[in-house]
């Protein structure tokens, strides 16, 4: 390969892939390096914790930072809190977005469009800005310092119901039709009819609620001020906080333990989390 | 459809029936309730939590109320004692310099990825690389915080580590205040560039192959091609990612608070962290209600901005 031949079109289409995917590669180990620096370190002894540069594959794995885990926090009391607020929320979120994301896509109604200007103005709305007020409304109902405060105000989603409308609309219109012809009622024409179909749908609305909810802190951290009601995040900042910089390999060791549902579900559900993210981009 | 209608000859208007006024029938009668139920839960819950803290948080910007004692009325009192406090002035200007500098990152790292990924190589290789970029973002951003705080300590971090291979001094990331704004920023985008990457491939897969075709026709290569073909055609989904960046980015938290706590000083204080340290650890309800609005005026200020802007650069197919 002579240098004039460089700056032909053949060459550089020969070259330069090998030069992007290298590029790509590092780049992708930069992305997955701290966790897996997180995973082998959480393997090592708290002692060898500190070693530079550090060992990727431990020549000595052991779990004695997992047991320094159990013995400082409640792992499962956090892990059962953490599952039970996610899954109710998913759950919810599931249902709620569901039924209204039809009503919006194929039921004929009064205030339609304000109603459904409303839900897409309040995806605009942070949370943050919200809260104070949030937190009062929840006091009035008793519902502070409960996971029920947790859940609850998770249900409606605007993003999810804003999904399921776009998939609703997806749908075949004669279908329902057909079954109406048949004398199904509108309660038939949805149950059987599109419901059924409506399971890729309702997955995207799910992992993504997941995903979130599981990892979420900001409302925990306001919400929950007794340690009983604690999510896995929350638990894990303070675990951070009880031991400072003590023994990283156990802080690390329960860094893992709680990404592990969240690698479950990215192993499983990445499907439906890449669409839900890119339909925010394409649809919006 | 076989039966297309042919429009009438003569010019006379064809008379419309008259409008029957009809009951609404059984069927349709089923039918609103059941949009009733199937929107109620997801109506009164936007207005429960929602838009009633919306109007709630404009009024209790009015007010002083520690929730212990009763309310009292404030009138401006509130804002003027935003304005006057340092700490939320700078806040607001740290939560501006972060949005701008994150999110220019997290948009550059993201299209440029998103283009190397969309070139030609073996599908499975593909994936794994779309993988690789999205996973962070299934992490919460508070533990992976906790990681990072450790691999940006000065002494024994990772981070300072590998830069000494290369020959740079230790960065104080944490403990300096230009140190902790970066080392904030880079988990920051660490974690969120996948979102916006995720986006662009969408985008590119959307571009049609005779463009680029054409392109490389006229002569066009490499990233000449791509600022002048892909860019203009891409210009909706760099929209839509940065107004999701921007809004994210202007309520950035759990980065900030669990890797620096604010600090040094307040170099690292964000809008969303003064909220919190007013209303929940000074118990000032009224005053972190006059920040939550600020900042509500400030996202839709950015927002409105942007799709102006917009207009001029971005490129319907």
């Amino acid at each position: 390969m002579s240098h004039t031949t460089l700056t032909t079109g053949r060459v550089r289409h020969s070259l330069a892939p090998w030069a992007r995917i290298a590029g790509l590669a590092v780049c992708a180990l930069l992305t997955l390096g701290p966790v897996i620096w997180t995973v082998s370190t959480s393997l090592r002894t708290p002692a060898e914790s500190f070693d530079l540069p550090p060992e990727i594959i431990p020549s000595e794995p052991t779990v004695e930072a997992y047991r320094g885990v159990f013995a400082q926090i409640d792992v499962w009391l956090l892990a059962l809190n953490s599952t039970l607020v996610t899954v109710l929320i998913a759950v919810g979120q599931m249902i709620t977005a569901g039924l209204a994301g039809y009503a919006f896509a194929r039921l004929e109604f009064r205030f339609k469009k304000p109603l459904f200007g409303l839900v897409l103005a309040t995806m605009m709305v942070p949370l943050q800005v919200t809260i104070v007020p949030v937190f009062l409304v929840l006091k009035s109902m008793g519902l502070t310092d409960t996971l029920l405060g947790l859940i609850v105000p998770a249900f409606p989603t605007a993003f999810g119901t804003f999904l399921m409308r776009q998939y609703f609309l997806g749908m075949p219109k004669d279908l329902g039709e057909a079954a109406m012809l048949d004398g199904a009622g509108p309660w038939r024409v949805f149950r059987s009819v599109y419901a059924p179909l409506a399971a890729p749908g309702l997955a995207i609305v799910g992992v993504l609620a997941f995903n979130y909810h599981w990892n979420e802190f900001f409302r925990p951290l306001i919400l929950e001020t007794s340690g009983q009601n604690y999510t896995l995040p929350l638990g894990l900042v303070s675990l951070q906080g009880n031991l400072g910089t003590g023994s990283i390999s156990v802080v690390l060791a329960g860094v893992v333990l709680s990404m592990i549902p969240a690698v479950a579900v990215f192993v499983v559900g990445q499907r439906p989390l890449r669409e839900g993210i890119t339909s925010a981009g394409v649809n919006r | 459809m076989t039966n297309i209608r042919i429009p009438p000859v003569s010019s006379r208007p064809v008379p419309r029936p008259p409008k029957a006024v009809v009951r609404p029938s059984a069927r349709e009668r089923g039918t609103r309730l059941l949009a009733a139920l199937f929107l109620a839960p997801t109506i009164v819950g936007i207005v429960v939590f929602t838009v009633v803290p919306i109007v709630g948080s404009v009024v209790l910007s009015l007010f002083h109320w520690n929730v212990i004692d009763d309310p009292s009325f404030a009138g401006a009192a509130n804002y003027g004692e935003v304005f006057g406090d340092s700490t939320v002035l700078v806040s607001f200007r740290n939560t501006l310099l972060f949005m701008v500098l994150a999110v220019a990152l997290q948009l550059l790292i993201a299209l440029v990825l998103a283009i190397a990924v969309n070139g030609r190589m073996p599908v499975w290789l593909r994936s794994v690389f779309r993988s690789a970029f999205f996973f962070p973002l299934v992490l919460s951003a508070a533990s992976i915080s906790v990681v990072m705080k450790y691999l940006f300590n000065q002494d024994f971090g990772l981070v300072n580590w590998l830069l000494g291979l290369t020959g740079i001094a230790p960065v104080p990331w944490l403990t300096s205040e230009n140190g902790a704004m970066a080392a904030v920023i880079l988990v920051y985008v660490w974690q969120q560039f996948g979102f916006s990457f995720l986006l662009f491939v969408g985008g590119l897969n959307n571009i049609p192959k005779e463009v680029h075709e054409a392109a490389a026709l006229d002569g066009a290569t490499g990233p000449r091609k791509h600022l002048h073909v892909t860019l203009p055609l891409l210009s909706p989904t760099l929209l839509v990612a940065s107004v999701v960046g921007i809004i994210n980015a202007l309520q950035v938290f759990e980065q900030p608070y669990v890797l620096t706590n604010g600090g040094p000083g307040d170099s690292t204080r964000t809008v969303v962290m003064v909220i919190y340290e007013t209303a929940f650890e000074q118990l000032r309800f009224g005053t972190a209600s006059a920040v939550g609005v600020l900042l509500f005026v400030l996202i839709m200020a950015v927002t409105a901005l942007q799709f102006r802007l917009s207009r001029r650069f971005v490129h319907y197919q």
